[in-house]
C-alpha cells in the first residue's frame, strides 16, 4: 500500500480524531475547489490559444499590407527612413496596461492610446505629403492588430504559469496530504480500539481476580459455619426432666 | 501585477519595418538618450542585436517589444529562454520574410503544451 507510511504526529486521543475529520473534509473541499478553478483556466486558455492562431495570421496580413503603402510612399517619394528616424522623439503610440480578473487571476490587457499631438513634420513633404499619410494610418492599424495580439500572449504567458501552479496545488492535495491525513485517521482509530481491547481485557481480569477471591470467602465462611450447624440441634430443656421416676402413678 | 509604467513599444528589425512602425509613432529617445528601436541590416553583429534585445527586457518602461521573425532568429535561443509575461515578445514578418508560424517561440510553446494534454 503506497504511502501507508507517512501520517502525522498526533496523540491518539478521541479529539485528535474528531479535529483530523474534520482536516480530511476541509482538504477534500479545497481539492475539489481547485480542481474546479484548474478546468475554467484551461478552458480561458484554450479560449486564449485559439484567438492568438486567427491574431497571428490577421498580423501577417495586415503587416503585408503596411509593407506595400511603405514601398508605395519608398517610390513617390523616395526613402525617407533617415529622416524618420532622425525625428523619433516621443513616442506618440503608446499602450496602457489594464488587468482584467478572470477566476482570480490578474490578466493585463493592453489599450493603445495617442499620446501627445500628431505631430510629424514629414507631412509636410509636398506631394509625398498624402501618400506618408496613408502609410502611417496602415502603420498605426497594424499597431492596433500587433497591440491586441500582444495583449493576448501575455494573457497566454500568465494563464500558463497559473495554471501549472494550480495543477501542481492539486495533485499535491490529492496525493500528499489526503492520504497523510486518512493514515492518521486509521491510526488513531486503530490506536484507540486497541486502548478499548485493553480496557477490556484489564476489566475482564480484574473480574476475574475479584471472583475468586469472592469464591474463596464463600468457600472459607462456608467450612466454618459447618462445624456450627453440627451443633445446633435445638435443645429441649423439658427433656431434662424425664429422667426423674414417676412419683405418683407407682 | 502589470508595470503600470510600461507604456512603450520596441522594435528590432530590418530598416524598411522599423521605419514604417516609427512613422506610426511608436519611436521614442528617453532623457538618457536611450532609443526604444534598433535597424538591423546584414552588417550588425549578432552580439549587438542580443545586447539590445537583453536591454529591452530589462527596461521597465517597455511593454512589447516587435522583432521581425528574420531577426528572430539570429537570436531564437534567447526569445526561446523569454518566457516573463513582460515585455512580451512579439515576432512579425518583414518585406522578404512572410509570417512562418513554425518558427514563432510562442506557438512552440502553445504546440509542445498541446503535444502533451
Amino acid at each position: 500500500m503506497s504511502g501507508a507510511g507517512p501520517r502525522l504526529a498526533v496523540f491518539p486521543t478521541r479529539m485528535a480524531l474528531t479535529a483530523m475529520k474534520n482536516r480530511l473534509k476541509g482538504a477534500q473541499t479545497g481539492h475539489s475547489l481547485l480542481k474546479r478553478k484548474s478546468e475554467a483556466l484551461t478552458r480561458r486558455f484554450r479560449e486564449i490559444v485559439k484567438k492568438i492562431d486567427e491574431a497571428k495570421r490577421k498580423m501577417g496580413k495586415v503587416m503585408q499590407v503596411a509593407s506595400f503603402s511603405y514601398a508605395e510612399v519608398k517610390y513617390s517619394t523616395g526613402d525617407i527612413g533617415y529622416q524618420v528616424r532622425e525625428s523619433a522623439k516621443s513616442a506618440q503610440l503608446k499602450v496602457r496596461a489594464k488587468t482584467e480578473n478572470v477566476s482570480g487571476v490578474q490578466l493585463p490587457a493592453f489599450d493603445m492610446f495617442i499620446d501627445g499631438q500628431n505631430a510629424f513634420e514629414l507631412t509636410g513633404l509636398g506631394r509625398g505629403g498624402q501618400q506618408v499619410q496613408k502609410c502611417k494610418d496602415t502603420y498605426a492599424k497594424a499597431c492596433e492588430v500587433l497591440v491586441e495580439l500582444a495583449s493576448l500572449q501575455t494573457a497566454f504567458v500568465i494563464l500558463d504559469e497559473v495554471i501549472k501552479v494550480t495543477n501542481r496545488r492539486v495533485n499535491a492535495i490529492e496525493h500528499v496530504i489526503i492520504p497523510r491525513i486518512e493514515n492518521t485517521i486509521r491510526w488513531i482509530t486503530s490506536e484507540l480500539d486497541e486502548q478499548d481491547r485493553e480496557e477490556f481485557f484489564r476489566l475482564k481480569k480484574v473480574q476475574n481476580k475479584k471472583k475468586v477471591v469472592r469464591d474463596e470467602n464463600d468457600r472459607a465462611r462456608e467450612a466454618v459455619e459447618g462445624w456450627a450447624t453440627a451443633d445446633t440441634a435445638p435443645v429441649n430443656l423439658l427433656g431434662q426432666y424425664d429422667v426423674d421416676d414417676d412419683v405418683i402413678f407407682r | 501585477m502589470a508595470g503600470k509604467d510600461r507604456s512603450l513599444i520596441a522594435v528590432i528589425g530590418d530598416e524598411d519595418s522599423v521605419t514604417g512602425l516609427l512613422l506610426a509613432g511608436v519611436g521614442h529617445i528617453d532623457n538618457k538618450q536611450r532609443s526604444n528601436f534598433l535597424v538591423v541590416d546584414a552588417k550588425t553583429p549578432v552580439e549587438k542585436i542580443e545586447q539590445t534585445f537583453a536591454d529591452f527586457t530589462k527596461r521597465k518602461d517597455i511593454a512589447i517589444i516587435l522583432i521581425t521573425q528574420a531577426v528572430a532568429d539570429d537570436i531564437r535561443p534567447m526569445i526561446d529562454d523569454h518566457s516573463e509575461a513582460f515585455p512580451t515578445v512579439l515576432e512579425i514578418p518583414s518585406k522578404d520574410h512572410p509570417y512562418d508560424p513554425a518558427k514563432d517561440s510562442v506557438l512552440k510553446r502553445i504546440q509542445r503544451l498541446f503535444g502533451e494534454a
